[in-house]
């Protein structure tokens, strides 16, 4: 059959794909689990770091039913101390950290730059199985004696606790190798890979978010694993270094974890300002305003996030002299994420914004990061920082903006891209429902948090004085509800999967070379080379009803379903 | 860890496909440097130069991680930003190592305050 | 733990890659790369990246150092003493001379020289070995003398006439051991306060480096095991190259060290 265009049946054409594509190409067990094809193995990065905010979550629940009442509602005051660290260590480690870029960067990555993977194939599967590796020692400290140090790990307690630190640690640590594996793979991919025309300046500027964040990822993680190993050297044999008693020094120690752990927050929501950044594009079917100052902010934000980490140490016996300069430093970070948020919001402007739901979720993140972002500047400043610190406005601050930034920038991504990485269409009204329920659940968990801190409520505690109740009780609901709206969510994914309407190729009109592809890809991601097109040129998208989805102009077989019988060769 | 960017056009080497082969009147006057500077190294910590003695330890070290980077890792015909990525790796530790330095430095005395009411 | 160096996917599905097939491809070339330039050129700044995370996994330890040398000078000066120059001096010697067999060897494979490419990766292995064996000397005679990190420093200086030679030569505290009469008091009232921490900081930076030297013998292993099979030529010697710039960081970071530890004055 050739490509005929004017004797459609809509039916036909819409009918499953014949092709072969990376979910079908081959079949078994060891067909996923010795993958090294990029698309497969962020899949089962997807899977595997969902079920691990599953488990972070229900933590979470946890410790927001014990706060139900003051003194013991579920479980005593070790328990607590044992949920909050593992609740956090879960998140941080296993969840945030590798959401975006392990599951939705490694996806995408190689197919925006036109590649057919990523430059180490096997070392990205390697990243995965120390991703696994380190997520059973995580687990093993649970089981194991738990974790009760908060997921900070300070000395001296973390050296005195007789929880499984040292199982802890190492889970940590070979976290930390997946996490640097994982950017030294996407930085080379990234010089090496991409089309002769794509020049730094035409790559989506999620890619130019990734690309800060491996930089991050490179460059401090090793540091983290230092630290650990010395940690676990203290525990285990007692060599001193950050022990008084031998003549440590254990304000060393945060030094050497806030060296990582700072600029690891901007590896937690660099990717995510990479997503939002596409989808107020796409969704405001307008080029993305300063695209310069995006890419390069990302860069800024790298490389600052390098020199602030003394702000988590205030109050921890700093000397007043470095508390005054990253004080001083701390504010300078602020101007390239507001450079980011302006350049948002100008996008938008004038522009004919779609509310679907990737869309819902990149303005709720702009929202809710925005408060997040602002709230870190009043930690930020010295004096307030002395009645703020270690209170729930911390608490507040950072989960606005890594729950309500990278989370729902994660969600929003995956909505955006699901058609692509699945093939399938979701509900639409039920995904906007499920956006709103997180909103809205979100604010009432957390903000009441804002009030409690700045009211003097310590974090990390069990008990509570009886005006901090009703706060308390507010927060709890929000979480249920919370839970309940993210529930929502991933019934309208899994609905998806099993009745989901096939997707075209390019639902959605963006111009990034991922699109240019079926959906779900071939297993080498493109058939025929793609076309070269400026990442935010929209007008090089038209919508055909035929296919249900948009297609470029200037090629009208491309993205046709039979395209394969067209006279273009196959490549592969 | 060298602290140079130097680098040559030599930097296509590889693109037309024939690799840069370090000459052999290249690769021994490097090895002998380094061993010379051993000596001078060992020496100089003999003679009582007194609060500079780590700093000439350190500039001998540094000259010879120089020669090896250059010479023995091909640092000098390589691509540009291969050295680069190193001098920036040797930026991030220079400013963890100075910024925890510095803030150690400015609270020492408080603990030398408390040790000294400690007994021995 | 995987401190092992990257090397792009060789031989992996070498038949995977397009069908014009206009010019020789290297049986090495792995399926998703264009060219052998594109693969060496991966291959290149992967290592160079993963140096990068190995100079920053060390610059904690230099940080430890940094720190404690500035805020007490005393302990670094007292505990040097036990560390011998002369058998630090050897072993930089002998990491150098690994280099140099590195860098030959890493030409041997530009200009396919196979049998010289054998010859150097099997002296560079030695001068490997030679090195862990001289810093076993120094291990254990540490050991027997009790010279060990803070929580464990009980020094026994019944073994160690040396240390009592305030002003002496730095050399003779560890080439004493062995013919020591146990006749001197087993403490030393001239120790500082904390004396164990140079030895806690010693067995980090140390030992994170000998660990660094066995990861990259097993990484010459491998390359040496591929050399004799006959994998490498002008047209494929990317794993040399990497192993080799992987070996001379773990030189370069002993280059720092012996000056650090040995050389207090």
């Amino acid at each position: 059959m050739s490509v005929a265009y004017d004797e459609p049946e809509v039916g036909e054409l819409l009918a499953p794909v014949p092709s072969e594509n990376y979910l079908n190409c081959s079949h078994g067990f060891w067909s996923w689990a010795a993958t090294v094809d990029h698309k497969r193995i962020s899949i089962m990065y997807l899977v595997s770091v969902l079920s691990a905010f599953l488990l972070g979550g229900i933590l979470a629940l946890m410790i927001r039913m014990e706060l139900w009442t003051p003194g013991r509602t579920i479980m005593d005051h070790d328990t607590y101390n044992h949920t909050f660290t593992l609740h956090g260590a879960v998140m941080t480690f296993l969840f945030i950290i590798p959401s975006i870029p392990a599951a939705l960067g490694n996806f995408l990555l190689p197919v925006m730059i036109g590649a057919k993977d990523v430059a180490f194939p096997r070392m990205n599967l390697g990243s995965y199985y120390l991703w696994l590796g380190g997520a059973l020692f995580l687990l093993a400290a649970i089981v194991l004696g738990g974790l009760d140090t908060g997921w900070t790990f300070y000395t001296p307690y973390s050296t005195t606790t007789n929880s499984s630190v040292i199982t802890a640690s190492m889970g940590v640590f070979i976290l930390g190798f997946s996490s640097i594996f994982t950017g030294l793979n996407f930085i080379v991919t990234m010089h090496t890979m991409r089309p002769p025309w794509m020049t730094w300046f035409k790559l989506p500027l999620f890619l130019w978010a990734i690309y800060a964040t491996s930089i991050i990822q490179v460059l401090a993680t090793p540091v983290l694993g230092i630290t650990l190993m010395l940690l676990i050297a203290e525990r285990a044999l007692g060599i001193g270094i950050f022990d008084p008693k031998l003549g440590g020094d254990p304000v060393l120690f945060q030094h050497f974890f806030w060296f990582y752990s700072h600029p690891a927050v901007y590896i937690m929501i660099l990717p995510a300002m990479g997503v939002i950044s596409e989808l107020i594009a796409v969704f405001s079917r307008k080029p993305i305003f300063g695209y310069r100052f995006i890419a390069y902010s990302s860069l800024a934000i790298a490389l600052l996030g390098f020199l602030v980490w003394g702000h988590h140490m205030f109050t921890s016996g700093q000397s007043r002299i470095s508390a005054i300069v990253f004080s001083a430093l701390t504010f300078t970070v602020s101007i390239p994420s507001a450079i980011k948020v302006f350049n948002w919001l100008a996008t938008m402007y004038r522009g004919s914004i779609l509310l679907v739901t990737p869309m819902c979720y990149a303005l709720s993140f702009i929202f809710l990061f925005t408060i997040g972002g602002l709230t870190g500047l009043f930690l930020g400043a010295l004096a307030v920082d002395v009645h703020l610190h270690d209170t729930y406005f911390v608490v507040a601050h950072f989960h606005y903006v890594m729950m309500g930034g990278t989370l729902v920038a994660f969600l929003g991504g995956l909505f955006y891209w699901w058609p692509k990485m699945t093939g399938r269409m979701y509900s639409e009204t039920w995904g906007r429902i499920g956006c709103l329920g997180v909103f809205v659940a979100f604010n009432l968990t957390f903000f009441p948090q804002f009030i409690m801190g700045s009211r003097g409520m310590p974090r990390r505690y069990y008990n509570y004085p009886p005006q901090f109740q009703f706060y308390h009780q507010m927060s709890t609901v929000g979480s249920f509800l919370l839970g309940l709206s993210l529930c929502v969510v991933a019934g309208v994914l899994i609905h998806s999967l099993l009745r989901g309407r096939k997707a075209p190729a390019n639902p959605w009109g963006a111009a990034t070379l991922e699109w240019q592809t079926s959906s779900p890809p071939p297993l080498y991601n493109f058939d025929t080379d793609p076309v070269e097109v400026d990442p935010y040129d929209l007008e090089s998208q038209v919508f055909d009803p035929l296919l249900g989805g948009y297609r470029l102009r200037e090629f009208p077989a491309r993205n046709h379903p039979d395209h394969d019988l067209a006279s273009e060769p196959a490549r592969v | 860890m060298a602290h140079n960017t130097i680098t040559t056009s030599d930097e296509q080497a590889h693109a037309d496909g024939h690799p840069h082969v370090m000459p052999l009147s290249v690769l021994l006057p490097t090895f002998a440097a380094l061993i010379a500077l051993t000596v001078i190294t060992v020496s100089a910590s003999k003679l009582s130069i007194g609060a500079a003695e780590i700093w000439v330890a350190m500039g001998i070290a540094t000259i010879k991680a120089t020669l090896v980077a250059l010479y023995f890792m091909h640092l000098r015909y390589d691509k540009p930003f291969n050295a680069l990525l190193i001098l920036f790796s040797l930026v991030f530790a220079a400013i963890f190592v100075g910024m925890a330095l510095v803030d150690s430095q400015a609270y020492q005395p408080e603990i030398s305050a408390y040790d000294l009411q400690q007994p021995k | 733990m995987t401190h092992t160096p990257v090397h792009p996917a060789p031989a992996a599905q070498p038949d995977q890659h397009g069908h014009a097939e206009e010019h020789h491809h290297s049986p090495f070339l792995a399926h998703h790369f264009e060219s052998s330039e594109q693969q060496f050129d991966s291959g290149k700044l992967g290592m160079w990246l993963f140096l990068v995370t190995e100079i920053m996994f060390f610059s904690g330890l230099f940080c430890a150092y940094a720190v404690y040398r500035s805020s007490h000078p005393e302990i670094f000066i007292y505990a040097h003493k036990f560390l011998d120059t002369n058998l630090g001096a050897i072993n930089t010697v002998v990491l150098l001379v690994s280099s140099l067999t590195m860098a030959l060897a890493v030409r041997a494979a530009q200009m396919s020289q196979r049998k010289a490419l054998i010859i150097n990766l099997i002296l560079t292995l030695i001068c490997a070995g030679g090195f862990l064996g001289i810093k076993y000397v120094e291990y254990s005679h540490k050991w027997h003398a009790g010279l060990l990190w803070a929580g464990q420093f009980h020094p026994d200086f019944s073994h160690l006439e040396g240390a009592h030679q305030e002003h002496g030569e730095p050399a003779s505290a560890e080439s004493s051991h062995g013919h020591t009469e146990s006749s001197h008091d087993t403490t030393d009232p001239s120790a500082p306060r904390n004396a164990g921490i140079f030895f806690s900081i010693y067995f980090c930076l140390t030992g994170l480096h000998g660990i660094h030297i066995l990861a990259g013998m097993g990484a010459i292993i491998w390359i040496l095991v591929r050399s004799i099979r006959g994998d490498f030529s002008a047209d494929y010697y990317g794993p040399v190259d990497f192993v080799g710039l992987y070996w001379h960081l773990v030189d370069l970071v002993w280059i720092y060290l012996f000056p650090l530890l040995y050389l207090i004055h």
